[in-house]
């Protein structure tokens, strides 16, 4: 008997219900300790209603999750929501017609007057309809540096890239990883693009990023940050981690002294009990240009013939912006919100930081948003090898680089 | 394709020769080549033994233990709260269940995977072995080559394929009854014990068909003579006599399924997760520290279920190998 | 196979009836489930790959946008495929002699009537129930610098020894190898085992009488007679070597940086990540070729084979 009922549900025999109530599953990729805390806040939320928010967390990054997503999307057997990044990632199944069109949604919360930057709802808006629900802002233009492990350097602790790479040889001295460094792709590309932003400047990265202009990404501007990439290079080489949280564990402990990370290691710094400008600093734009760049999360919502769900749907992408949510969610994962008008006052020094930048517009475009797919992995190839590879020269990785720069669509 | 199915055969025969072994015979216990084929073997289990103890050995450890010491050395202070942990607390995303909820799911996909793929492969080998048609050869050679396709190419179009005949079996039950209800095979346990029996056929096919092949025909001439059909032949004669040969593909099949984990995490959904992505859920989740006791407890957990087979069967396997993969 | 095999096969196959396509009809019905995996999941699958890795197809099927060659030229232009496929060769080499090399060598040493054959042979095959991912994981751990191996012996006293394959891109790849021989050999030598027991005894019988020392009996004699089982074996390895993946996924990920990259990944990391399935696909076909070019030497000598028997 039990054989029976297990079979039946698991052929997913969709009978039509009449109860409201529904089962959302939504899959995401946020699995470190500060990522869980926040998805939390989302699912006590959504649990708050009549509806019940099903975890469908898959570890491993979104590398490892995506084509989880993708199959089940297009194997027409799709989740009730997902993450994934803003932008071009989710194009072709909008045009597909694949993902619920939220537009009435952000009519009647007015999306349009609440989203800052204005750039988010933008990168979720194909031909004037809006397809996702922003949920944070992740800027990558951060470094994160221990307090105590300049302390054991017996060194202060630097203000900018420039004091960092002078305290580079003595924080060796002292036994310790000048720059914690993972080993995952995205982790090197995104840390290759923060040290473009600071050292070729804003606007050459937009050329680059934004317009892909492949003389830029071959001109001295560039030269000049894969030189620094170069030497970074050599004081990440003992650091041996995978995953970018260990090396922020790294920083943390004192093991390291600082990491190029995005503001989501924040959250590390929070579950491990420590203090912003107590046991550790952050410098937004590494402390030479203070600007960030603003992509982030969003949630899809992929179509389903049933209209409790949709109703269910689009009653989580309300829940996900209302300004409560925004608050619980943010201060847990260390992002800013995506609306100016909430009251962070719980927020720490960093986060304060990244919201003064945010009020006074030294924003960026995130680079995910204008580049495809295909063209950030073939970065992240090359600079996966170039960070870990210290024969390929400078000159050699800004070629192979403007080369792909020049191939993007 | 000749010589691996004719490689299988003598299924009595081998069964027969496989009692003892064949080698040249040692002489006293301790001769030189005796010490030299000891040590030889002891090392060789020492590498084999090694990442085992290993793993046993840090799961009984505490996180201060672990991270302070010799992997190698056993633990000062035998603790099971690893263990405990990777069962039924660690966390991957909200859900902090552990291992358990997958445990469930990997039986419900085990089983029905496991008897519906030996069932049909079984009568596959047997009508390719004994009831040979034109063009079989030809399929036969076909599934042989599937053997070598790299799952990644298949997962694809398998999804499409899954997807359109949910929607064809829908259609056409819906044809009959109006109100029928619609019928998915993505992302449902029954699309992925589908996807387990395909797979596992080219492999189980050729096992069957050459241990069959190897059967005597005067049995299944005599058999035919009395009237005996198809099926007759396959409940009556075959079956019964190829015990080992069930074990074997009962083996592998139980360690392949129960290991995957790419189609597990493709073709369902995480009320129907199996144990081995739950694994890989809290062995990459991870919060603060690697906490390497809770990884190699969850680890042991999830291998537990092929172990024990492995340790229970270990000489029907062999015999089994001898039976259906390998003749003289 | 010889001749006589295949005789007796087709002696066994019932004498025509009057009707072709009735005949057989309750074997033919049994074999749909067969048939329909050779064409629609085998055949069809791989010719629907094939095609659409001539179209610009980006996150879904574009089978409209048809752009000949152009993924293929992107492919071979890439460091990081030239590279996976390099340690696809380097990993298939090695993995198929050690394997066989250790299998032949463990089943002989088993095969010599020693003590505790079970419990042996039991340790040895075990790691074949083993999952990739867990083999991988384990071996990580192993071969991590600052908890495994390497400490260890540093802990004993010699400083200055180093074993860190897993961060040295030079010999990453052996590293995994390591992991791989560890997880397969064990199956390898327990096929072999079987097929050495299949062999006469009279034979080991007639070299002992001829004073032929037992090593050369090895090699002239048994793995001769033993030739059918290698095959099987040999093919069982190289299957499992070309769709390596979750093994390197646990344990080094392609690091570091892209030294351990392997095809079955770059094939699937295209597809999903990259959102660019018409190159995973042009490298999934490169694969396919690459399994052809293993199978049909194989099977035109299994049938040459079979008209000089």
């Amino acid at each position: 008997m039990k054989l029976t009922t297990k079979l039946l549900s698991a052929t997913a025999i969709c009978a039509a219900s009449s109860a409201a109530a529904v089962d959302l599953e939504v899959t995401h990729w946020w699995t470190s300790g500060g990522e869980a805390a926040a998805v939390s806040k989302f699912a006590e939320a959504f649990n708050a209603t009549e509806h019940t928010w099903v975890d469908g967390a898959i570890a491993g990054s979104g590398g490892t999750a995506r084509p989880i997503i993708i199959s089940r999307i297009l194997g027409g057997d799709p989740m009730g929501a997902t993450q994934l990044n803003h932008g071009r990632q989710a194009e072709e199944l909008i045009e597909a017609g694949l993902l619920l069109d939220l537009t009435d949604v952000a009519e009647a919360e007015g999306w349009k007057d609440i989203v800052n930057p204005p750039s988010l709802l933008d990168a979720c808006t194909v031909d004037g309809r809006i397809y996702c629900a922003p949920v944070n802002i992740h800027s990558w233009q951060w470094i994160w540096l221990s307090h105590q492990a300049y302390a054991d350097a017996g060194i202060d602790v630097p203000s900018n890239w420039d004091e960092f790479v002078a305290s580079a040889p003595a924080l060796e001295a002292a036994g310790k990883i000048p720059l914690a460094m993972g080993q995952q792709p995205w982790q090197s590309s995104g840390a290759f693009g923060v040290m473009a932003v600071a050292i070729a400047g804003p606007d050459a990265w937009a050329a680059v990023n934004n317009d892909k202009n492949a003389e830029v990404a071959a001109g001295p501007e560039y030269a000049a940050v894969f030189e620094a990439a170069a030497n970074a290079r050599a004081f990440a080489a003992n650091s041996n981690v995978q995953d970018w949280n260990q090396a922020t564990n790294l920083v943390i402990t004192g093991q390291a002294g600082g990491q190029i990370m995005g503001d989501w290691a924040q959250g590390e710094f929070q579950v491990a009990g420590q203090v912003a400008g107590e046991d550790y600093t952050c410098l937004p734009g590494l402390g030479v240009n203070e600007i960030i760049s603003t992509g982030g999360d969003a949630f899809y919502f992929p179509v389903q013939d049933d209209a409790d769900v949709e109703a269910a749907q689009k009653e989580l992408a309300a829940l996900l912006l209302s300004p409560q949510v925004q608050v619980d969610f943010n201060l847990a994962k260390g992002s800013l919100p995506i609306r100016g008008d909430v009251d962070l006052m719980a927020a720490n020094d960093c986060m304060k930081k990244g919201l003064e930048i945010l009020a006074a517009g030294n924003i960026l475009k995130d680079g995910s948003q204008s580049l495809t797919p295909d063209t950030t992995s073939q970065i992240e190839d090359l600079m996966v090898e170039f960070w870990n590879d210290p024969s390929i020269t400078a000159e050699d990785a800004q070629s192979r680089y403007a080369a792909i720069i020049a191939e993007a669509d | 394709m000749a010589d691996i199915s004719a490689a299988v055969g003598g299924a009595q025969a081998s069964a027969d020769t496989l009692s003892g072994p064949r080698g040249p015979r040692p002489k006293r216990a301790f001769s030189s080549t005796n010490i030299i084929i000891y040590g030889t073997l002891l090392v060789v289990c020492l590498y084999y033994i090694l990442p085992l103890y290993v793993m046993i050995v840090t799961s009984l450890k505490g996180m201060p233990e672990v991270r302070m010491g010799n992997i190698f050395a056993p633990p000062v202070e035998v603790t099971f709260e690893p263990w405990v942990k990777a069962w039924s607390e660690a966390c991957t995303g909200i859900n902090c269940e552990g291992l358990s909820r997958g445990f469930s799911n990997s039986v419900w996909i085990l089983v029905p995977s496991v008897i519906i793929s030996i069932a049909i492969a079984s009568v596959n080998g047997y009508a390719l072995a004994n009831w040979r048609f034109k063009g079989s050869e030809v399929f036969f050679t076909i599934l042989i080559f599937g053997a070598f396709i790299p799952y990644q190419v298949m997962i694809y179009p398998i999804v499409i394929l899954l997807r359109e005949s949910g929607d064809g079996i829908t259609n056409v039950l819906r044809f009959f009854y109006e109100d029928a209800p619609r019928v998915r095979l993505m992302g449902s346990l029954s699309g992925l014990v589908i996807v387990h029996t395909i797979f596992g056929m080219p492999i189980l096919t050729l096992l069957f068909r050459n241990y069959f092949t190897s059967v005597p025909e005067e049995l299944f001439k005599a058999a035919r003579v009395d009237g005996a059909g198809f099926w007759g032949i396959y409940l009556k004669i075959m079956l019964p006599m190829s015990l080992p040969i069930f074990v074997v593909a009962m083996i592998l099949q139980v360690t392949g399924i129960w290991n995957d984990f790419l189609f597990g995490v493709i073709y369902t959904k995480p009320e129907t997760y199996p144990m081995t992505v739950q694994l890989n859920n809290i062995v990459n989740s991870v919060q603060g520290i690697k906490e390497y006791n809770v990884n190699m407890a969850a680890t042991l957990l999830t291998g537990l279920v092929p172990l024990v087979i492995y340790f229970a069967s270990g000489k029907l396997f062999v015999r089994g190998i001898a039976a259906g993969a390998v003749k003289g | 196979m010889s001749v006589t095999d295949t005789e007796t096969i087709s002696a066994r196959t019932p004498t025509p009836r009057p009707s072709r396509l009735f005949r057989n009809k309750s074997a033919k019905i049994a074999s749909i489930p067969m048939v329909f995996t050779a064409l629609v999941v085998f055949i069809g699958c791989t010719i629907w790959t094939i095609y659409h890795s001539f179209t610009r197809s980006r996150l879904l099927p574009a089978p409209e946008k048809w752009v000949g060659l152009e993924n293929y030229e992107r492919l071979w232009s890439e460091n990081r495929w030239l590279i996976s496929i390099e340690n696809l060769a380097i990993y298939g080499a090695c993995s198929l002699v050690l394997s066989l090399c250790i299998g032949f060598v463990l089943a002989a040493l088993l095969d010599r009537k020693i003590r505790f054959e079970n419990t042996i042979r039991t340790i040895i095959l075990y790691p074949f129930a083993l999952s990739f991912v867990v083999t991988g994981l384990a071996w990580q751990w192993i071969l991590n610098p600052s908890l495994g191996l390497q400490n260890v012996v540093r802990n004993w006293g010699w400083e200055s020894f180093t074993f860190d394959p897993l961060n040295n891109p030079e010999i990453v790849i052996f590293g995994i190898l390591i992991a791989g021989i560890w997880q397969g050999s064990g199956f390898v030598m327990v096929l072999l085992l079987a097929g050495m027991r299949g062999i006469d005894e009279d034979i080991w019988k007639a070299s002992r009488v001829e004073g032929i020392p037992a090593w050369k009996t090895y090699i002239f004699i048994v793995i001769p007679m033993m030739r059918p089982v290698f095959i099987t074996a040999l093919v069982i390895i190289s299957a499992g070597i070309i769709k390596v993946y979750d093994l390197v996924v646990a344990q080094t990920s392609g690091g570091p940086g892209i030294a351990s990259e392997v095809p079955a990944k770059y094939v699937i990391e295209k597809m999903f990540q990259a959102q660019n399935l018409g190159l995973g696909f042009a490298a999934s076909t490169m694969m396919l070729l690459s399994v052809l070019v293993v199978l049909i030497p194989w099977a035109y000598l299994e049938f040459g084979g079979k008209k000089n028997g």
